[in-house]
């Protein structure tokens, strides 16, 4: 997988998307740009984020579930 | 006698929507649809750790900052593994110091490939042949290239076929041969003998060098 590791810890793109969202919820140009990342990865990357529990989409925009959270304040600043 | 059935797909053409796919990447799972918005260049190559093929992907990763600038992404394929592809670039990576930044399609079901028809059978029977697919932003199918086994692409031509076809979409006019970025570019002919003579007439006062009604030229302000 490209944002979570076999072992569950989020790869360094899943984390650079964690951290985007974990600013602020938004749609997948903005967590892009917030990120630093191509926006083809970070659709793709959304895509697994959210088929882990991780974030939720709700129309275009994208935010962290409680779970993901937790995850995001685990993350080295 | 055996009968041998061969399946006919109807190959993608110019002008038409791109095959959609989802395929297995260097950089995780990827839709067609990701690429939404963007430009895509999707390019096949025969085999990893092959000598055309590392001149070729050395060559990609080199234009791949001015495609960038395009709005471009680049996404390589053939039917091989994704553990053979990360073998493979970080062997280019370490031998040649040039690091690999897009990702590569593993199509070992050869799906994509099939979809998209790289695989020539006369060429080879396994291995994808050298197709060049450029994918507008919207998904449309804009210009095929191939070349076969033997022969590395150009990338200047790749570039040049880039800044044609957007000078195209922001101008509406078409591009001459050997047209290069500043040239001169070509103002669509009338279609009716009107619009011939009316060309004729007032091409000098917009600026248009004729030849004749049907081939006037003039510079992009």
């Amino acid at each position: 997988m490209a944002c979570i590791s076999p072992d569950g810890k989020p790869t360094l793109s899943g984390a650079k998307m964690l951290r985007a969202l974990k600013a602020k919820a938004g749609s997948a140009e903005e967590v892009a740009q917030k990120a630093g990342l191509p926006l083809f990865r970070v659709r793709s990357g959304l895509r697994e984020l959210d088929q882990a529990g991780l974030v939720s989409q709700k129309s275009e925009k994208y935010e962290l579930s409680a779970k993901g959270s937790e995850l995001a304040d685990s993350l080295p600043a | 006698m055996e009968e041998v059935k061969e399946e006919v797909m109807s190959l993608p053409r110019l002008g038409q929507a791109a095959p959609p796919f989802e395929a297995v990447t260097t950089q995780g799972p990827l839709k067609l649809d990701d690429y939404k918005g963007s430009w895509l260049i999707l390019f096949s190559h025969p085999a990893d750790f092959t000598p055309v093929c590392t001149t070729e992907f050395i060559a990609f990763a080199k234009i791949y900052p001015e495609l960038q600038k395009r709005g471009v992404e680049l996404l390589g394929l053939s039917v091989d593994s994704v553990s053979s592809h990360i073998a493979w670039a970080r062997n280019v990576e370490e031998k040649t110091k040039v690091k690999i930044p897009f990702p590569i399609i593993a199509d070992l079901n050869k799906e994509v490939s099939t979809a998209y028809g790289m695989i020539h059978p006369g060429q080879s029977k396994t291995e994808t042949v050298r197709c060049v697919f450029i994918i507008d932003d919207k998904q449309v199918i804009r210009t095929i290239l191939y070349y076969p086994l033997t022969t590395g692409r150009n990338m200047d031509e790749i570039v040049r076929i880039i800044d044609a076809l957007q000078t195209t979409d922001a101008n509406g006019v078409a591009t001459p041969a050997n047209w290069r970025p500043g040239d001169k570019v070509v103002v669509p002919p009338p279609n009716t003998q009107e619009g011939a003579e009316e060309r004729l007439k007032e091409g000098l006062k917009e600026g248009y060098e004729c030849v004749d009604w049907y081939l006037c030229q003039k510079k992009l302000k």
